[in-house]
């Protein structure tokens, strides 16, 4: 039993960081149909730049970390802002030129990253609290992984309230549907593009800096290891799909813990298979509009 | 100009059109070889300046030609019917002039050239645009596809709640689930809520059942009184109820143009030519027929 | 009361096939017979460009492979580009880098400059040709021709499988889909299964049974030699498929993928088989790719690698097969040199703020292969063709190569 209790509580983080990933590439996709391969170097950013500020401030308590989360998602979100200005909005439309500029962009700023930071892990620590442990039904679970959740699931919220409630959401959710359309009603959809590219981008860098807590190292290729499983989480939960991104965060997440351990070490392999019968079965994803 | 709805040939009695038929078809000879012009743009005599004047509007949509060497102007009153077969380029022609597919040539609105304008801008100036298959936001309420619409400061929500009142009960049913004839509405709405220049409606009859073809037809008659309308229309009943004048299209160019609708309708010989149909003959199976197409 | 009459020849519909269609029937001839047109058309360009320069192509093409066949024999210096004159084993590895480079390039472009199958899942093949060969030499007693065989068998398969699964989406999920296949790939390899792949650190080449003359420093302008055929076989190949029947299909469905579909073709069929094709040409560059760097590592199969013949494919220009070798060749050879840069002391000496960039050969290839996005349309081919044209025809060929690209969706 304590072993079912570790193991979700532990899918449930990792879910959380493949959910704060997988939002920002959902809906990017969902909004401009652009496949943002930079997405994991948002994070790696974030990651890098959350460290450095709590590396400066020094202490290794809350504020520390509260504060290297606000600039993780800072400047995941300004890299981000200026990514889709400068770099997609020329492109408009042409969607395969997009995703190249961004495989482009992935390419360099990973290898800029190694250039500055060096291509070795670094290993972190966070409030001395992190390392510690909470008994949950007799299982001892590290106290990261409860941040992880309690942040992903402040993120969802916050995301849906923002989609339901404002008039920038409304415009993001008709535009998910058909942006020619949004257009032809005289909004100019393309600041919708820069705010959910700048969302998706704070998203990510907050996952980085969470992420860098949950692995306990940053390192240059932190973003492209869970980019890979946030792809596979879009395509699971449905393109464009908030709702299917959450749910297939977890359900892969959960997935992947288990095939570890009880089927030692197949995780990868289970989501994969996973990934193969959802396309065979349901193509446009588990929430995904058929297309 | 004279504009009489025409009596309602349900009952297709071709005596009863027959008999009138030689009088109507001189005159509409007349004004086709008067308004037939080489260069259609050309301002039509007796007339306030164009709201909307079109010269050399081209467009191409995957590599392939389908809006070629448009010209035409929509006068400021009235309205307008854009006709032509299936798949001559109406639609595009519409897309083209709001920038929704990249274009080359002319185009000006109120005598403001708009074509290099991104579509939000020309919508901004005051363009209303309703496209061919309502196009709702399907995962948005009622509601929220109205609010979204809503350029003006003061949007006209009390028009739009008279004349559509079922949409007001249905403000938080999500779009999608809207019958087609309702979602229709939806779309009438959100290009009627705001003070505009122009409205571009693409075939708003399509598919829709006979009662509420009227309905929208009446709809339509009443936003023409204040604004005019370019309006692409197959169902001949409709036009003749509602247009003015006319631009036929075919193979993505102008092949007619005409200042009486009614005129071109009743010319047999250019309606077989260049619709492919018999005007006068059996509208409810055309009807059918353009519904079952597409 | 007949309205439906067949349509009369209107002066602005003057394509008879159309004209003689029902109405009812109208959108679906229309459809059919512009794909015609356009086959017709395509068919028409092709043979008159073909005509006319066919021998002068054939004739430098072949003088092109007689003095690359020779270049082992030749004391040719490049310097700046070639470490050293063309008979020494380190310029003939890397001359045979190039080629198989080009070759991979090549079988990628028939996905994409093809078929306009956005895959980025490629190195999954490349790497099962690396490490399927490696790993059957290492574990069974066989020579190389039978083990080479065998893992063409494998790819077979596993080209098959995926693409199967991976052709129900298109356009972006599918390159997501192809993504997560390889990257599986990637981690299992990675994971050292039953100790047959060793992980991370790669796996060495077993050379109990292979032939004495692909052995050794001194025997590498045979690898040389082989990295030629290899080349000019991927080149046939790919030559023929293109313009085969089902190429012209792939290329219509490139295109407009409807359109075949309303003539009555499969789709999912001819990509499936383009899609093999390619994977098991890149499979077979894969195998004397561990031959030449006598083992194996992951990074053959990450996305990486993908990522790597797509900026290839793209910098050369997509949609064209010079494109490819030209883009495989200088992304490789430019790679070589910004590395020895990267450690030259000159390099060195700078303040970190050039430095670091410069001494990063990704982060100048990944600079470059978004320039040449963003203001090259067409690659380094097209930029060629370009220079030779006028100015109006300029623009139209840039927007005809942007559109190249777009159709890859
Ligand atoms: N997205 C597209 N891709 C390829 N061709 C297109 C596309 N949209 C339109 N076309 C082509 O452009 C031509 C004109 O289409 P358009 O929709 O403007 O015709 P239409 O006159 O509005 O027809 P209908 O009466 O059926 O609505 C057609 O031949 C059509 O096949
Ligand atoms: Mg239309």
């Amino acid at each position: 039993m304590s072993t079912i209790v570790l193991l979700t509580v532990t899918g449930l983080g990792l879910g959380a960081l493949y959910f704060l990933v997988a939002s920002g590439l959902s809906l990017i996709y969902g909004l401009m149909g652009v496949l943002n391969f930079a997405h994991g170097s948002f994070l790696t950013l974030g990651a890098f730049a959350g460290w450095e500020f709590a590396r400066r401030a020094g202490a290794d308590n809350w504020w520390t970390f509260l504060g290297s989360l606000l600039v993780g998602a800072v400047v995941g979100a300004l890299f981000a802002a200026f990514t889709e200005f400068v770099l997609i909005r020329r492109l408009y439309e042409r969607h395969i030129e997009q995703v190249l500029v961004t495989v482009g962009l992935s390419l360099a700023s990973v290898a800029l990253f190694d250039g500055i930071w060096g291509t070795d892990t670094i290993h972190i620590s966070g409030p001395a609290w992190f390392r510690e442990t909470t008994g949950i039904l007799g299982a001892q679970i590290a106290n990261d992984r409860f941040v992880a959740i309690i942040a992903a699931v402040i993120v969802l919220l916050g995301l849906v309230f923002f989609l339901k409630r404002t008039r920038y959401g409304m415009i993001i959710r008709a535009g998910v549907e058909s942006r020619s359309m949004v257009t032809a009603l005289g909004i100019d959809v393309r600041k919708a593009f820069t705010l959910v590219f700048a969302i998706g981008g704070a998203a990510a860098g907050l996952g980085g800096v969470l992420a860098s807590h949950y692995f306990q190292y940053v390192s240059p290729l932190l973003g492209g290891s869970l980019l890979i499983f946030a792809f596979i989480v879009t395509v699971i939960g449905g393109l464009g799909s908030l709702t299917g991104a959450a749910i297939a965060s977890v359900v892969v997440a959960l997935l992947q813990q288990f095939a570890n351990f009880y089927l030692n070490g197949t995780g990868d392999f289970v989501v994969v298979v996973a990934l193969a019968l959802v396309l065979l079965f349901r193509p446009s994803g588990l929430l995904g509009r058929k297309s | 100009m004279s504009q009489q709805p025409q009596p309602h040939p349900e009952a297709a009695n071709p005596a009863a059109t027959g008999g009138p038929a030689p009088a109507t078809a001189q005159t509409a000879a007349q004004s086709t070889t008067q308004a037939t012009a080489l260069h259609p743009a050309a301002p039509q005599p007796g007339h306030a300046r164009p709201v909307l004047e079109i010269a050399g509007l081209t467009a191409h949509i995957a590599g392939q030609q389908v809006v070629e060497d448009v010209s035409f102007s929509v006068p400021a009153t009235g309205i307008t019917a854009l006709l032509g077969r299936n798949g001559v380029g109406k639609t595009s022609t519409i897309k083209a002039v709001i920038g929704l597919i990249s274009r080359t040539g002319s185009v000006t609105l109120d005598g403001e050239r708009i074509d290099k304008e991104p579509t939000f801008k020309i919508i901004r100036r005051g363009v209303g645009y309703v496209p061919e298959d309502r196009e709702v936001f399907s995962k948005l309420t009622v509601a929220e596809n109205l609010r979204l619409a809503e350029r003006d400061a003061s949007p006209r929500r009390q028009l739009v709640e008279e004349l559509f009142p079922d949409l007001l009960k249905r403000a938080s049913q999500m779009a999608g689930t809207l019958s087609g004839g309702q979602q229709q509405m939806v779309s009438l709405a959100r290009a009627l809520l705001n003070e505009n220049k122009l409205l571009l409606i693409d075939e708003p009859t399509k598919g829709l059942a006979p009662k509420i073809v009227q309905e929208v037809a009446e709809t339509l008659e009443r936003a023409a009184e204040t604004v005019p309308i370019l309006l692409v229309e197959q169902n001949l009943q409709v036009v003749r109820q509602l247009a003015a004048g006319a631009v036929v299209l075919s193979g993505g160019k102008v092949v007619h143009t005409t200042d009486s609708a009614l005129g071109f309708l009743d010319n047999e010989d250019l309606t077989q030519r260049l619709l492919g149909v018999h005007a006068d003959a059996g509208h409810g199976e055309e009807a059918d027929r353009n519904g079952a197409q597409k | 009361m007949t309205t439906s009459k067949t349509d009369p020849q209107s002066e602005a519909q003057p394509d008879p096939q159309q004209a003689t269609a029902g109405s009812a029937a109208q959108g679906a001839t229309a459809a059919t017979a512009a794909g015609q047109r356009r086959n017709r058309k395509g068919q028409h360009d092709g043979g008159a460009a073909a005509g006319g320069r066919t021998l002068l192509k054939w004739g430098a093409g072949g003088a092109g492979v007689v003095l690359l066949a020779l270049l082992p024999l030749l004391n040719l210096s490049l310097p700046g580009v070639l470490p050293g004159p063309t008979y020494t084993p380190g310029s003939l590895q890397l001359l045979a880098m190039c080629m198989l480079m080009a070759a991979a390039a090549l079988s990628y472009h028939l996905l994409l400059g093809v078929t306009g199958l956005l895959s980025f899942g490629h190195a999954l093949y490349f790497g099962a040709g690396v490490y399927g060969l490696g790993v059957i030499l290492d574990t069974f007693d066989i020579p190389l021709l039978p083990a080479m065989g065998l893992t063409l068998l494998l790819v077979i398969v596993l080209a098959h499988v995926v693409g199967a699964v991976g052709l129900r989406v298109t356009g972006i999920p599918f390159a997501m889909v192809t993504l997560a296949f390889a990257e599986a790939g990637h981690v299992l390899v990675g994971r050292n299964p039953g100790q047959a792949t060793g992980g991370e650190e790669g796996l060495t080449l077993a050379t109990d049974n292979l032939p004495e003359a692909l052995l050794g420093v001194a025997n590498t302008r045979n690898l040389y030699w082989l990295a030629l055929i290899v080349l000019l076989v991927v080149f046939a190949v790919v030559t023929w498929v293109q313009f085969s029947r089902a190429g012209h299909v792939a290329a219509a469905v490139r295109e407009n993928e409807l359109r075949v579909r309303v003539i009555g073709l499969q789709p999912y069929l001819i990509k499936l088989l383009v899609f093999v094709v390619g994977g098991v040409l890149a499979s077979a560059v894969g195998m004397v790719y561990l031959l030449l760097q006598s083992g194996a590592v992951p990074r053959s199969l990450s996305a990486d690698f993908t990522i790597t013949l797509l900026v290839m494919v793209v910098l050369g220009g997509v949609g064209s097969r010079w494109g490819a070798i030209i883009g495989g060749v200088f992304y490789t050879l430019l790679d070589q040199r910004l590395t020895s840069l990267a450690q030259s002391e000159a390099i060195a000496g700078l303040p970190d703020i050039l430095r670091i960039p410069l001494s990063e050969p990704l982060f100048i290839l990944g600079t470059l292969f978004i320039l040449v996005v963003l203001f090259l349309p067409g690659g380094i081919t097209g930029a060629v063709q370009r220079a030779t044209l006028s100015r109006g025809q300029r623009r139209q060929a840039a927007a005809r190569q942007r559109q190249a690209l777009e159709n890859a969706e």
